[in-house]
């Protein structure tokens, strides 16, 4: 039997304000535990929540940056349901009227995936359980309060491949329109996927299984995997597939049941009595729209049109906003896209990621960038010195120029200077002039390299490779 | 005539001629809470000490000739469910036991810096759910009129406070009828603000979309004179309204010639006592010598209103209340390893009344999956045609006069046992709160003995008018001056 | 109206995280099944065209500034708990 696979994304995006949605408690990360707290976050008896501006405008920035409508007309209702990381035992979310809905994202194969809806939330607290004999777990209320967005796709995701370019996707984009941090690892992102399979002679759709717990694109694209072999396991053994919400066990590698569907949840949705409508004026959401940035997508084709890059730079160079940013500063001081990508992907982002540190914060100035790679154009110093500039540029932000003259690396453009190590490196290596000599023209390749090593890099390549020439050339007569 | 008997403006004159000190005031005070207390049961909570410093420092401030704050060295109760940071709040039950807020409601802060006096805090029905305060997980508070009756509920114990002498004012939270009912009872003034217009930032909360904080005192203008304290714009309370700010004493010297007043006659009709109406209409007559003119008007939903309301507070309460859990704050069953469900469900069994119980019942399954529409949503469509069927009469008129209750004060136990009895308690307050008008229960009569209240009505934010009427129908009657016998007899002694 | 069953109104108790002994739980069906049935006059009001109201009163686009303030000492937050461990709440484990 064939089947069809059918996967939908509930993506969960925290917010990048920096106060609570409901409350101006602090957002920041990693602070001692429950002292980001008061007593609206905290769900005291009495206390009232007033919704946060900025996270109502970051979610229409995401709704508008996904092609949704924006509701003229929503509201904030009561989920209700016990846990004890959800202070006042429900959470303030939207059920009918989400802030924005019927969106779309383009995968690179030109595929639009729905977008269903995007709606304004607050997350819960983080749970500690014990793992001793004692059992008990520990409440940090910190999160709890920090406004996020709930991205629902519709069910139009096809491959493991295509949810992870989704994700990919989306993620690019929330980080373009700095709204959210997106961090994957600390859970500022967060997915859900939906996942069923049909025989592809039919139409209606299988019984699904909610997948929790996928905290890397890593995991997504796995647990996938194991539920589409699972599942079509099941179905060619003739087995149903049980509706229920499974999660991931990273360290099994494999997909566990935790909850069947049928025990689903009553959640008791009503209108949040504490919180008024929201009803938006098309002038405010026109506003929003005209600020929105260059979206990746946009940026990677402009890229590659007018910088002449190719797909695969320019896809790279535009993954982060600040790469692309740093990448258009350079060239608008110095321009030579080409040199600049090949700069940037492979010395930047080495350095970079050996640094650990995010795009956002590169630690050279655009201008002296271009510098760099105007001295190496010009022929002042070679590619290999260049690197090695650059990696000082990068730890101590001082300009290329100031590099090079303290540390010497003056490029030898001296003709009796190089002709004196031309000859001794002739002299050393009978062999190889021999076979330059003998017709094997890429013997005086080794020669060059010789003579570099000698000068640590500094001659001037292009002068060198002339006197070589000529100096080999005299050997023939 | 004792200190503790006068009224805010009263004292305010005596003052400002510095006639009388504050900690004179509250001596009086003191004397009838020791005489009294243990009979009526007003407070569940009494902190004279705290309240003698208060008193002393404003003492300073009227000696050294400062500024006054319009309640400077006046003592007041308020409620057992308003928050203040350092004090226990309990809401009359045993599942708040030993919480003590950290921060301090937005009506509390507001009465402390006009130099209030706080004498303690109220007994009330559990979590504001109830008509009689038999429903308070500590205790009953009593009838000053009949000690053999309650004095109504939930502000039972602010109500017996005021008209006791235990207190110059108080504060309470109407919901359904919560300030009115139990003004009626007791024969006091209590007024429900339109919703919005009082911040409901640090009042517990039982039905979000209905609570609303107000003043029960001895008259209208002393009602006033806390409505000026009370309202106002509030940024912690997203549904506190922004109005312009307004003097409710300025229009209470008002003529009532010219004025319209509706008589709506489904709150006249079966259910409610015939001496009540009786009592009720010879008011309205005195109303109409002066001046005022009368007319007949319908309002058809009336009877689908209590119902509704019903159905609505339950909802919000059920939700409201699923945060006491025995976490975070409040008493806490004893701990189940291993089982946090079974531990909600123990701290909550036995922090719960019977009656709070029963609402949170309703609510979840009025909210529940296949409830929804049926019950909740009906409610909110019969709300919208009730709110409507509101507007249409106040183009007409300028107010609207009922009975405050169907009956005088009850006896213990005469409703406890059957809920939907107690709950016809509010049937002529609560389409009130449906709809989020102000209205004043004010005396007008007494019925064997017994206080009864009447109703005046007004459109959204028409504060000003309901107390001009209430505060010249009390300039020509003396109902609101009436004491109970214990009181009086203290009072001639 | 669909009465309620003793069942039903069990069902409700678990999602309300409360419990009732089977005497308890006899009187409050009967309890509920007439405060429903007086509910149930609500039928009688013709809705149609009605929309729900949920609000009572016109405010709209009430919203705070992004602004930090500062929060509770961590003291004041914990000071009510019933059980706190290193700076936390501390909670039964859940039943899986
Ligand atoms: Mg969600
Ligand atoms: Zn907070």
């Amino acid at each position: 039997m064939r089947f069809d696979t059918v996967i939908g994304l509930e993506v969960h995006a925290e917010l990048a304000t920096a106060t609570k949605i409901f409350c101006a408690c602090t957002t920041k990360f990693g602070g001692a535990p429950n002292t980001q707290t008061c007593p609206v976050c905290l769900g005291l008896p009495g206390a009232l929540p007033v919704l946060n501006k900025r996270a109502v405008e970051f979610c229409i920035r995401a709704g508008l940056a996904l092609r949704c409508e924006i509701a003229k007309f929503s509201k904030m209702d009561r989920k209700n349901f016990f846990y004890p990381d959800m202070p006042k035992a429900y959470q303030i979310s939207q059920y009918d009227l989400p802030l924005c809905r019927d969106g779309f994202l383009t995968l690179d194969c030109g595929k639009k995936i729905r977008i269903n809806r995007i709606h304004l939330e607050e997350d819960a607290g983080k749970l500690t359980h014990s793992t001793g004999t004692e059992r008990y777990s520990l409440v940090d209320y910190n999160r709890a309060g920090v406004p996020l967005i709930e991205i629902v796709s519709g069910p139009d995701l096809s491959t493991p491949a295509e949810a992870v370019e989704y994700l990919e996707k989306l993620q690019r984009i929330l980080e373009y329109l700095e709204i959210s941090d997106c961090k994957m690892a600390e859970g500022s992102l967060r997915c859900d996927a939906n996942i069923s399979l049909k025989p592809i002679d039919r139409e209606e759709l299988g019984t699904k299984t909610e997948l929790k717990n996928l905290n890397s694109f890593k995991a997504l694209s796995r647990a996938l995997d194991y539920e589409i072999k699972r599942q079509s396991e099941l179905l060619a053994a003739g087995q149903a597939v049980r509706a229920e919400t499974r999660k991931w066990d990273e360290a099994k590698q494999q997909t566990l049941s935790i909850r069947s569907k049928e025990e689903t949840q009553d959640y008791r949705y009503f209108p949040e009595p504490d919180l008024v409508p929201i009803e938006l004026d098309p002038a405010y959401i026109a506003g929003i729209a005209k600020s929105l940035p260059e979206l990746p997508d946009e940026k990677k084709q402009r890229f590659m049109a007018d910088y002449g890059l190719p797909e695969y730079d320019a896809d790279l160079i535009t993954s982060a906003k600040r790469l692309a940013e740093f990448f258009e500063a350079v060239n608008a001081w110095y321009f030579n896209p080409k040199a600049a990508s090949n700069f940037i992907m492979g010395e930047l982002l080495r350095l970079l990621g050996e640094e650990q540190l995010k795009s956002a914060e590169i630690p050279v100035n655009p201008a002296s960038f271009g510098d760099l790679l105007k001295l190496i154009d010009e022929g002042e110093i070679s590619v290999s010195v260049g690197k090695q500039v650059f990696a000082q540029m990068f730890r101590t932000g001082a300009a290329p120029e100031e590099i090079i003259k303290a540390e010497g690396f003056k490029q030898i453009s001296d003709e009796t200077q190089l002709l004196a190590v031309i000859n001794k490196a002739i002299k050393d290596h009978p062999q190889s002039v021999q076979d330059y000599l003998g017709g094997k023209e890429k013997a005086a390749g080794f020669l060059v390299g010789q003579i570099m090593r000698e000068t640590k890099g500094q001659a001037n390549p292009k002068l060198l490779k002339d006197l070589l020439h000529r100096e080999l050339e005299k050997l023939k007569e | 005539m004792e200190l503790c008997d006068l009224t805010i403006h009263e004292l305010r004159g005596l003052y400002a001629r510095k006639e009388v000190f504050p900690s004179e005031v509250l001596a009086s005070v003191t004397r009838r809470i020791h005489k009294v207390e243990k009979d009526y049961g007003a407070y569940l909570t009494l902190d004279l000490e705290g309240a003698a410093e208060q008193a002393q420092a404003a003492d300073a401030r009227i000696k050294a000739g400062k500024a006054l704050g319009v309640l400077e060295g006046i003592p007041v109760a308020i409620k057992d469910n308003l928050c203040q940071a350092g004090k226990e709040a309990t809401c009359a039950s045993r599942i708040l036991q030993g919480f003590v807020p950290p921060y301090t409601a937005t009506v509390v802060r507001k009465i402390l810096a006009q130099g209030a006096v706080i004498l303690g805090r109220a007994n009330m029905d559990e979590f504001a759910m109830g008509s009689s305060t038999e429903y308070s997980a500590v205790k009953e508070s009593k009838n000053p009129w009949d000690p053999q009756r309650t004095p109504g509920g939930s502000s039972g114990g602010s109500a017996v406070a005021v008209a006791a002498g235990e207190a110059i004012a108080a504060l309470g939270s109407d919901t359904g009828g919560s300030i009115r009912q139990p003004a009626a009872f007791s024969g006091v003034t209590g007024l429900k603000p339109t919703y919005g217009l009082v911040s409901r930032y640090g009042l517990v909360a039982l039905a979000s979309s209905l609570d609303q904080i107000g003043p029960l005192t001895k008259d209208a203008e002393d009602s006033a004179l806390l409505l000026n304290i009370l309202s106002g714009f509030d940024p912690m309370d997203s549904t506190s309204v922004r109005v312009k700010e307004l003097d409710y004493t300025r229009d209470l010297q008002q003529d009532l010639s010219g004025k319209k007043i509706g008589l709506p006659l489904e709150y006249f009709g079966a259910g409610i006592d015939a001496e009540v109406k009786r009592t009720v209409m010879k008011a309205v007559d005195l109303l109409k010598e002066l001046g005022v003119e009368v007319v007949e008007i319908s309002l058809k939903f009336t009877e689908y209103a209590l119902p509704a309301y019903c159905i609505i507070s339950s909802a919000e309460a059920g939700s409201n209340l699923a945060r006491y859990d025995g976490i975070r704050f409040g008493k806490a069953a004893a701990r189940i390893e291993d089982n946090l469900a079974a531990f909600y469900t123990r701290t909550r069994s036995e922090g719960f009344g019977p009656e709070v119980k029963r609402r949170i019942m309703l609510g979840t399954y009025v909210l529940s999956a296949g409830s929804y529409e049926a019950y909740y949503k009906k409610a909110q469509q019969v709300r919208t045609l009730i709110i409507k069927e509101f507007n249409e009469v106040f183009q007409q008129v300028d107010a609207i006069i009922t009975p405050t209750t169907p009956t005088t004060a009850f006896k213990f136990g005469e409703k406890s046992q059957d809920p939907l009895r107690m709950y016809w308690s509010e049937v002529c307050t609560a389409p009130v709160n449906m709809a989020g008008l102000p209205a004043i229960s004010i005396p007008c009569g007494f019925s064997c003995g017994l206080p009864v209240g009447m109703q005046i009505i007004g459109d959204h934010f028409m504060e000003t008018v309901i107390l001009n009427i209430a505060y010249q129908y009390q300039r020509v009657t003396d109902y609101h001056k009436a004491r109970p016998e214990p009181v009086r007899k203290e009072g001639t002694a | 109206m669909r009465r309620v069953s003793e069942e039903d109104v069990k069902y409700v108790a678990g999602l309300a995280r409360l419990n009732f002994s089977a005497d308890e739980l006899r009187t409050l069906t009967g309890e509920l099944n007439r405060i429903l049935q007086y509910f149930a006059k609500l039928n009688q009001v013709d809705t149609t065209g009605a929309p729900p109201t949920a609000h009572v009163l016109k405010v709209k686009n009430r919203f705070r500034e992004d602004t930090v303030e500062p929060s509770l000492p961590r003291e004041e937050a914990l000071k009510n708990a019933s059980t706190v461990k290193d700076g936390s709440f501390q909670v039964p484990q859940i039943m899986e």
